[in-house]
Parts: C-alpha cells; structure tokens; sequence
C-alpha cells in the first residue's frame, strides 16, 4: 500500500490542474512533475496556457486540482507564503520595482528573511553571478535595459534562497544576444542545485537547456519526453521549431 | 552640523513665535494657521495611502468626517455626552481606521481609475449618511450639523479662553496652535519612520508591481488594509481636532471637494515625500486664503470697484497653478528622492 511515508515525492507536482478566467477555460486539466534538481520546460505557442498554468503554481490566481510541493498543498496557501517554503517566481514581463534602485530591488527579494548575515552573503553572491548588476546597484530598475531587467528578476528572486525557481518568458521581448546571456544565467543557477521549471514560447532554446519538457496546446498537455526526443519529434519539429 | 542645529532652532522659534505674530494682524489668521495643520494631518493620512501604497483615494474626506462627528456625538448637548478628550481622540482615530478598513477590504482587487470611482462613492455615502441619520432616530441632526460642541480641555486648562502668561496674552486659537504643533510633531516622526520601515517598503512594492510584491513574500492583502487603516486614523485624529476648534460640524464640511483639495495638496507638493507633502498643504491652505483677503481690496483700488468674484479668481489661479505645476514639474514641487533620480537619470539617458 502506498502510505504518505513511504511514497517517493517530486519536488513540484501538478494534478489536473485547471483554470478558468469566467467561463473560458485557459488550462483544461494538466498534470506534471519536477524531481529535485531538474530543468524542465514547458512549451506552446501564445495563448496556449503556459503563462495561466505557472501564475496557478505560483497561486497568482485560482485554480482546480492537486499542486504539491514536497509534501504540502501548495493550492491551499497564498501566494506570499511560497517564497517561505523556497518556491521563487521570476513574472512575466520582468515585474521590476521601477522606481526602487537595483540594490533596493534585491534587498526587498529578502522580505521575508531576517538573517542578516546570510542576506549580505547571497548579495555578495548575486553580485557574483549578475556582475551587471553591481555595477548598476544605485541605478533606478527602471532605467535599465530589457536583459538588465530580467537579470534583475532572476536575482531577485535568488535573494530569497529558493530551491525551485519558476520562470515566466524569460526570453519576452529581448534581442537575441541578450536572450543568451540570460539562458547562460538560468544554467548557472541550474548548476548550483536551484531546480528550474521554465515557461517559454523559444521552444528550441528552451529544449537546448532544459533535460525534459511539455508541450502545451489550447489548455491541454499533449506531449511530456526528454528535451533530445522532443527536438526529433516531427510534430514538434513542424509546430515549434519551424522545420 | 552647527548651522543645522541654529537652522532648526530658528524654524522652532518661528513657528512658536507665529500665532504672537498673527493675533496682532487678527485671529483669524491664528485660525487659518490651524486649519492648515490640520490640512497637513490629511496630506500626510492620505499621502500613505496614495503616494506611499499607490492606491488612489477619492473619499479620503469620509475619514475626517468620522473623526469629527466622534468627537461632536461626544462631547456636546447633543446626546448630552461630555466625554473627556483622551477618550474621543483615539475614538475617533479607532472609528476612522474601522472604515478604513471597511472601505478597504472590498476593494483589494481594484486599481487606479476603478479604485478612485469606489472610493469616491464611498466619501460621498458617508457626507450623506451624515445628512440623513436624522430620522427617525435623531443621531447626526442632519443637514443643521452638530453645535456648542465641547472644546478641547485638558484637566482645568480651557482651549477655548483666553490666558495671560507673563503678560502675553494667548488666546484660545493661539493655544490650539501649539497642541496643533505638537500633534504635528508626532504626527511627522510617525510618518518618517514608516517611510524608511519594513511596513513602507511593502507599500512601494505594491505601488510599484503587485504581483512581485506577492512573489518576494509580501502579504497584500494585509499590507494594503493597513495603508487604508492608518491613512485613515490621521484623518480621524485631524476631525476630532476640528470639531474640538469649530464648535460645530455639519455635512457640508465633508464634500468631494474637500477630498480633491486633499490630493492637489499631495500631488503639488511631491507625493511620497513627507516634506513636499507638508509643502503642499501649506501652500495650497495659505495661499487661497491670503487671495481671500487681497484680492478685493486690491480690485477697488486698482478699478474702483469690483470686477471677478474673489472666489471666482480663487478657483482660476489655484486652477492654473495646478496646470503648471504639472507641465514643469510633474513629480511636484518638492519630490520624492526616487521620482528626483528618475527624472535626471531620463534626462541623462537621452542626452548619452
């Protein structure tokens, strides 16, 4: 029998997760997971869901069915309460504080900590990651380029130490060298043990960086395998990669 | 470090010596001078929710209403309550900070204009409440308004006579002045803290992206019920103090207008900074009032007679100040440090 203890959890796992915005169903029904330590994507053209579907995990709006996080339900608590539990979001479109400096920006990813000297330390450490940024510490967030921004966002969001970080369209809006810079980013923090779950409309940067990935189409999950055997499908090949 | 202190002490001795000063041109201008304070209790009040959260508020005025009404249900012939003035104030700040919240907690989801449409239902409902809770229980007295209200009293000192203290003679707005200036003080380092607080970060976050905001770990919900409850407590505690000075509320008192003075006062001062705020409600209570007492006389003697309604002239000029405050410095006349920087940073941007 499967007793709670003794079932293997994933990091992150969505069970028919449903929203609707009135009477329109945006995500018909998706279920997913992220194992510790993994980059997965989830791809589909614009309006597909993918933005809706990630806004649920990170309890920006409501929704129907099963998330978990661990062990805990992540759909019965508020969206101020994940950051605690190590669950980041990077929104959509940046969401900056465009009036608040750089610096400022980062301080306030800690809001919710009160360990000074680890704050000091992962500043340090964003600073080392995002060198851009230290440069700029005193500049106004809002008066820095796009890729700035996102650069931003991200360490934004390191500044609150999270062991899963959800990414919305990072690649939204940027010129192509700054997108690479960007994913050069999200694989170094990768790579210091942050588990990434990445939405995104660049399928063949996302499949590139990403090991797994889903593909989403019209609020429906159609097709979940390893980044490698999604790049071959013909499917995804015709609808996603241009080919 | 020398000069600031001698600075400092100069202001401090003005402004003590400021109602001296104006009871020899008469009292009423001891009377504008506290009416302008209070007008500063309402910027700073308001100024947390709209400069600070970033929610605008277009019934900020049904929070002084409360405030006032709290004090004259209290403390008249009305229903023969006399209660003491350590009761009503926090009273009326506690009633205030309720509809704060009351107002606050079913507009949680809603935005700028939406926001502001909401809000100004809200001034409005309470001004008519006020008018119509008459009938069939008499509890407001309606449009006649509430009179011989108790004045403020602490222990056997009076604020509403006149005392000689060696050989000055101060009278009773001169004294309600200095109470004024010392709630002001109070009421200053309460708003310099909260800027540089945890709590005041949170309300530039959310004015700022509410969905980061919510990312970093900020409860909103919360954070924006108190920007309405404390906002709204200033305007409670500059309404006891009215009704205290005036010996008399009525409805009419409270109308939109009075919620749009209160904004201008903000927006033209610097939204956000305490001391622009202060600037702007300074300005905006002095002027018009010295416009009052100028431009008649100065009509006769110039034409013979008179020609625009001072009123009418009033309205105009406060009209076009406002105009160009807004055409060349649109962050107000004395802007937040962050609006400052964004202006030049802009400017630096383009000309790089």
């Amino acid at each position: 029998m499967n007793t709670p203890q003794e079932r293997k959890f994933a990091l992150l796992e969505a069970v028919d997760l449903e929203v609707h915005y009135g009477g329109i169903a945006a995500v018909k029904g998706v279920s997913f997971a992220v194992e510790e330590g993994e980059m997965v994507c989830l791809i589909g053209a614009n309006g597909a869901g993918k933005t809706s579907t990630l806004k649920a995990l990170a309890r920006m709006i409501p929704s129907r069915g099963e998330i978990r996080y661990k062990t805990e339900r992540l759909d019965r608590l508020p969206s101020h309460a994940l950051i605690k539990m190590g669950l980041a979001l990077v929104p959509e479109g940046r969401g900056i504080f465009a009036r608040l400096t750089v610096a400022e920006n980062l301080a306030m990813g800690a809001y919710h900590r009160s360990d000074k000297a680890g704050i000091a330390a992962d500043l340090e450490h964003v600073y080392g990651l995002l060198p851009r940024l230290k440069e700029r510490a005193e500049q106004l967030a809002g008066t820095l380029s796009g890729g700035e921004q996102q650069m931003l966002a991200i360490g934004r969001a390191l500044m609150g130490r999270p062991k899963l970080l959800l990414l919305d369209e990072p690649s939204m809006g940027l010129a192509p060298l700054m997108v690479e810079k960007v994913f050069e980013v999200i694989r170094a923090v990768a790579a210091e043990g942050v588990t990434i779950f990445l939405v995104e409309q660049n399928a063949r940067l996302a499949l590139h960086t990403c090991s797994r990935g889903y593909v989403m189409e019209s609020g429906k999950i159609t097709l979940a395998d390893s980044s490698a055997r999604l790049l071959a499908d013909p499917r995804v090949r015709a609808a996603y990669l241009g080919e | 470090m020398k000069r600031q202190t001698l600075g400092l002490a100069i202001v401090a001795l003005a402004l003590l010596a400021l109602p001296l000063v104006l009871t020899q041109i008469g009292t009423a201008w001891v009377r504008i001078a506290n009416l302008a304070i209070l007008f500063i209790f309402l910027s700073l009040g308001l100024n947390i929710v709209v400069g600070m959260a970033g929610l605008l508020d277009l019934g900020y005025v049904a929070f002084y209403a409360v405030g006032a009404y709290t004090w004259a249900l209290l403390a008249s012939p009305h229903f023969d309550l006399h209660l003491p003035f350590w009761v009503i104030l926090p009273l009326g700040a506690l009633f205030a900070c309720i509809a704060g919240a009351v107002l606050g907690a079913p507009t949680l989801r809603l935005r700028g204009d939406y926001l502001a449409i909401v809000t100004l239902g809200f001034g409005e409902i309470v001004r008519i409440f006020m008018n119509n809770l008459s009938a069939p229980f008499n509890i407001t007295n309606g449009p006649k308004g509430i009179t011989r209200i108790d004045g403020m009293r602490i222990g056997d000192f009076n604020f509403t006579q006149t005392d000689t203290l060696l050989g000055i003679a101060f009278t009773g707005p001169a004294k309600y002045y200095y109470l004024l200036l010392l709630l002001l003080l109070g009421v200053i380092v309460v708003n310099l803290r909260l800027q540089n607080s945890r709590i005041g970060r949170a309300w530039v976050a959310i004015r700022e992206d509410e969905i980061a905001a919510k990312a970093v770990g900020i409860n909103t919900r919360n954070v924006k019920l108190l920007a309405f409850a404390m906002g709204a407590s200033f305007g409670g505690i500059a309404g006891g103090m009215f009704a205290a000075m005036q010996g008399f509320v009525s409805p009419e008192s409270f109308v939109l207008n009075e919620s749009i003075m209160i904004l201008a006062m903000i927006v033209l001062g610097g939204m956000g900074n305490v001391w622009g705020v202060i600037a702007g409600a300074l300005l905006l209570s002095f002027v018009p009032e010295f416009l009052r007492y100028s431009v008649e006389p100065l009509q006769r003697a110039v034409f013979g007679r008179m020609l625009i309604d001072p009123e009418v002239l009033r309205m105009l000029l406060f009209g076009i100040a406002l105009v160009l405050t807004m055409r060349f410095r649109p962050a107000g006349l004395w802007p937040e440090k962050r609006h400052q920087r964004e202006m030049s940073q802009a400017l630096e941007g383009t000309g790089a």
